[in-house]
């Protein structure tokens, strides 16, 4: 029963994370502030539901079913990767259109 | 499988479906090309997420697998689309 609970509140917590990350993604109004919302998806969101599943997956096998903890391992890996990826690429658009942005840090 | 974990999955399922909707809206308004990355990047998560909690509900491990290789096909098209949006090529 405590088992089921615990699955219930894990998953619709991760429901209202990604829920509040889409709510953000649409209202916030530059695209600078646009790129912190997702994150929270893809940390809290992602790791709720790998814990719902490891919880739910071991109490249905009665051993520790632990395979869903390499989600969040890959999103940590590959994640900052594009983050910085779409960072560079929009502050390069962003200059090239000749935008408020900081300077180049080296002149070349 | 209870009905309080029937209801919980319902709800988390449709949690999702509201913030890819939400999500769709950005990536079909989105003024600049950056934000429809950052929309679409979202999406796959959702997506993922969305399979995982879909593994639960049908108790099967194949749909792990599957989430594994949704998040992977996203990392890739993400960064190619901001590497096309940095270089104007993908492979140079």
């Amino acid at each position: 029963m405590w088992v089921e609970a615990a699955v219930a509140t894990l998953l619709v917590a991760s429901g209202l994370a990604t829920l509040v990350a889409a709510i953000g993604l649409v209202r916030l109004t530059s695209f600078f502030q646009r790129m912190h919302p997702p994150a929270l998806a893809s940390t809290f969101g992602a790791w709720a539901v790998a814990a719902a599943s490891i919880v739910y997956f071991s109490a249905l096998e009665s051993r520790p079913v632990l395979h869903a903890w390499v989600i969040p391992i890959v999103l940590a890996i590959t994640l900052p990767v594009t983050t910085v990826l779409i960072a560079r690429a929009a502050l390069f658009r962003k200059r090239q259109r000749g935008g408020d942005v900081p300077p180049p840090l080296h002149e070349s | 499988m209870s009905p309080l974990l029937t209801v919980a999955i319902v709800a988390t399922l449709a949690c999702y479906g509201v913030a890819m909707a939400l999500a769709a809206a950005r990536l079909m308004r989105g003024p600049t090309a950056e934000d429809r990355v950052l929309a679409l990047d979202f999406m796959y998560i959702v997506g993922m997420l969305a399979v995982l909690a879909l593994g639960i509900r049908y108790a099967s491990g194949m749909l792990f697998e599957a989430a594994l290789l949704i998040a992977l096909a996203g990392f890739v098209s993400s960064a190619a689309l901001a590497k096309f949006l940095l270089r104007g090529e993908v492979i140079e």
